[in-house]
């Protein structure tokens, strides 16, 4: 399981909370030589672009007046931890979404060995903790972090808070206290209504995020970013799961030019597929 | 190329052109994940590192994806510039008072540099559009920078640079297009050669002569597009550089009120003279941000093309290559940066880097560029790839903002201060090693 570099998660009072995470570009991601991790040292990392989406639809949102405040909150080490990694810095994701239109940013510093097992669940009960700080009447994440994919911290956000999910969103109406919801699902589209207080996670399709502006990047700079401590929120960060072992979806292997129907029938056999 | 058959050419050609779009296509851009030894975010503050990502994104979102289509088709690419400008690209260094981003000049080479990896052509437009902004925001009266200085920057009307005239292009001084006195008017005669954007744009700052012969009888005057008198010579037809329309610029009694007037009689030439400084930092940074790309292009290229039974990354020889390339680009880069940096903290050598940047960061990516298509082989040549538009659009920078044939020339200010610039001619320096006028 590749690692998890940081978490951007958008809490706001009256406004969805962006997750946002920073993880590794693709696509020439290796495993490490003693199979314990994915490398990356060397490797650039930028802000999750499902949480890029999230970001845009809460601006959106506060752009439409439906909710005061957009605050962006990303998990990660206080500084970069590696001499010479281009380590994604968990401010500077921050400051991307600040850049775009989020009001301020928190901080929650993880760094050493709690960072490097930190997973959905421990970022999802840091973000049911601020939700509640923050009296946050909407959370939204990206659905997914495209290092690990694993589309777990938004539902199980939902289920700490015990909140109402919207989860795939590809269409977030507000409609008073209630939140209409249009999910991408395996056999279309689904269309629910959920009451807030709620979690949302971003598809996708949900929209398409703006380029921050050079004034706004500039103005992002006076956007205050709040440093906060998991043990501040009372959470605990142990992991309950251990990586054993990490590999490489396996070669390619050549196939083979069979004559007649009789021939591939054999070879099927052969080999147990039939 | 001759021993394949048709069908297997084109399947191949199909795949390099997916492949190398895509490469410098995607959103979550390959350049950010690889090349760290020549990663151009090396060395920068947070802060220009967002800028860099902003003009990366839109490089390669909303102009590479044309850039070919804008270069064969000669379009000038209105509404993709607009949407530049919404970013703040319209007016980088010009006061946020009157709509600019106020930046500084180090930011506004980051951000050239970035945005040439999307099409050279159209981002050295838009450092000469910032140029002009910039003339009017500093020599500008309140009056002219209101009037002129919002627009420009959001790009609702664009602007041209009109110094260079068929008599005068390195001696730009001895310029003949006279403006007499009239009144409250200005009566313009001559006519102007070479002007990137002429015809299609809205302002025109036209260095032109209300005094005596040489540089200090030079004023400069701001021309409103639509002004009688004003008219334009045919669409030149280009090597590269098509997405901007290059024109002449003609004069006929045409009149200009005098408040169009930028400073001071007389200021003219100075006015050109501190345009250019910056303008030769913005067409270095373009070569800069092509020449970027190509390296990637040929690395890419080397990845996947397989001769005598290995891929050409195995060869000696094209890696050694690579790595010069590599190491000129970043020496480039430095010395384009430091000349940003002087030029905005006033610095003596500043003017003197300018040249020095602009000579040799011109040359040098002209060079890379070339070296990629060589590395491309025979695709290299063909226009479905992207190298040679890169090679063909910068190739220009070597011959504006003063040519290279450029030699050191000490200059006596008014107060008898030697500063060093840099002119044409190369015979006089090969002809004497001491300087003289």
């Amino acid at each position: 399981m590749p690692q998890k570099l940081g978490y951007l998660d958008c809490l706001s009072s009256g406004t969805p909370v962006v997750t946002l995470s920073c993880g590794p570009l693709p696509p020439q991601i290796r495993v490490k030589p003693d199979n314990t991790a994915v490398v990356t040292d060397g490797v650039k990392h930028s802000m999750n672009p499902f949480c890029e989406i999230a970001v845009e639809e809460a601006v959106k949102l506060k752009e439409k007046k439906l909710i005061k405040e957009v605050v962006a909150v990303s998990c990660g080490p206080q500084q970069a931890q590696f001499f010479d990694s281009d380590f994604c810095l968990t401010q500077e994701t921050i400051r991307t979404a600040l850049a775009m239109g989020a009001d301020r940013g928190i901080h929650v510093e993880v760094s050493g060995k709690d960072y490097e097992t930190l997973g959905p669940l421990q970022v999802s009960k840091i973000m049911a903790a601020l939700a509640k700080k923050e009296d946050a009447q909407l959370v939204i994440l990206g659905k997914q972090a495209i290092d690990d994919d694993c589309n777990q911290t938004g539902q199980m956000t939902a289920a700490l808070l015990d909140w109402p999910q919207g989860t795939f969103a590809s269409e977030v109406t507000l409609e008073g206290d209630k939140v209409k919801v249009v999910r991408e699902i395996d056999g279309g589209l689904e269309t629910i209504k959920i009451n807030t207080p709620a979690v949302v996670t971003a598809d996708l399709r949900l929209n398409t995020p703006r380029y921050a502006t050079l004034p706004n990047i500039m103005k992002a700079k006076k956007k205050k970013i709040a440093n906060v401590k998991p043990a501040d929120l009372g959470v605990d960060l142990t992991s309950r799961l251990e990586v054993l072992r990490v590999d490489e979806p396996p070669q390619r292997q050549a196939g083979m030019k069979v004559e007649t129907v009789e021939d591939l029938v054999c070879k099927l056999k052969e080999t147990g597929r039939v | 190329m001759a021993s394949v058959g048709p069908l297997g050419r084109i399947a191949r050609l199909g795949s390099n052109i997916c492949r190398s779009q895509r490469l410098i296509y995607s959103r979550s851009s390959q350049r950010r994940g690889i090349a760290s030894s020549i990663d151009p975010a090396h060395g920068l503050t947070d802060e220009q590192k967002e800028f860099q990502k902003v003009a990366f994104d839109f490089a390669a979102n909303e102009m590479a994806p044309h850039m070919a289509e804008w270069d064969q088709k000669e379009v000038f690419p209105v509404e993709t510039m607009r949407k530049a400008a919404q970013l703040g690209f319209g007016g980088i260094y010009v006061q946020p008072d009157v709509g600019g981003s106020g930046l500084s000049r180090l930011d506004t080479s980051i951000i050239f540099e970035a945005l040439s990896t999307g099409c050279a052509s159209t981002t050295a437009y838009i450092s000469i559009h910032n140029m002009c902004a910039w003339m009017i925001d500093v020599f500008g009266n309140s009056e002219q920078r209101e009037k002129f200085c919002p627009d420009l920057c959001l790009m609702e009307k664009f602007a041209s640079y009109c110094l260079t005239e068929p008599g005068s292009g390195s001696d730009a001084a001895s310029l003949l297009t006279t403006a007499q006195l009239k009144g409250d008017h200005y009566v313009l005669n001559g006519s102007k050669a070479f002007i990137s954007g002429g015809g299609d744009t809205d302002v025109y700052v036209v260095m032109c002569r209300t005094g005596g012969k040489g540089p200090k009888g030079i004023s400069c005057l701001v021309v409103e597009k639509g002004t009688p008198g004003l008219s334009f010579g045919k669409k030149e037809k280009k090597v590269g550089w098509n997405s901007q329309p290059t024109r002449a610029v003609i004069f006929e009694d045409c009149a200009v009120p005098v408040t169009n007037r930028l400073g001071a009689e007389g200021q003219g030439f100075n006015i050109a003279m501190k345009g250019l400084n910056g303008g030769r930092i913005n067409i270095a940074s373009c070569s800069l941000g092509a020449a970027h790309a190509s390296v990637q292009l040929a690395r890419d290229h080397l990845l996947v093309r397989k001769q005598f039974g290995e891929s050409l990354s195995n060869n000696q020889f094209l890696q050694f290559k690579l790595a010069e390339m590599a190491t000129k680009l970043v020496a480039s880069r430095l010395l384009v940066r430091e000349a940003a940096k002087a030029l905005q903290e006033n610095r003596p050598d500043a003017v003197s880097l300018c040249s020095m940047a602009k000579l040799f960061v011109t040359d040098e990516c002209f060079n890379i560029c070339n070296q990629a298509l060589q590395m491309h082989g025979g695709y290299g040549y063909l226009k479905d790839y992207a190298v040679q538009q890169f090679v063909r659009d910068i190739r220009v920078h070597q011959i504006l903002e003063v040519s290279q044939n450029a030699t050191i020339q000490k200059e006596t200010t008014n107060e008898q201060h030697c500063r060093v610039n840099l002119t044409n001619r190369r015979e006089r320096l090969c002809k004497s090693g001491t300087n003289h006028h």
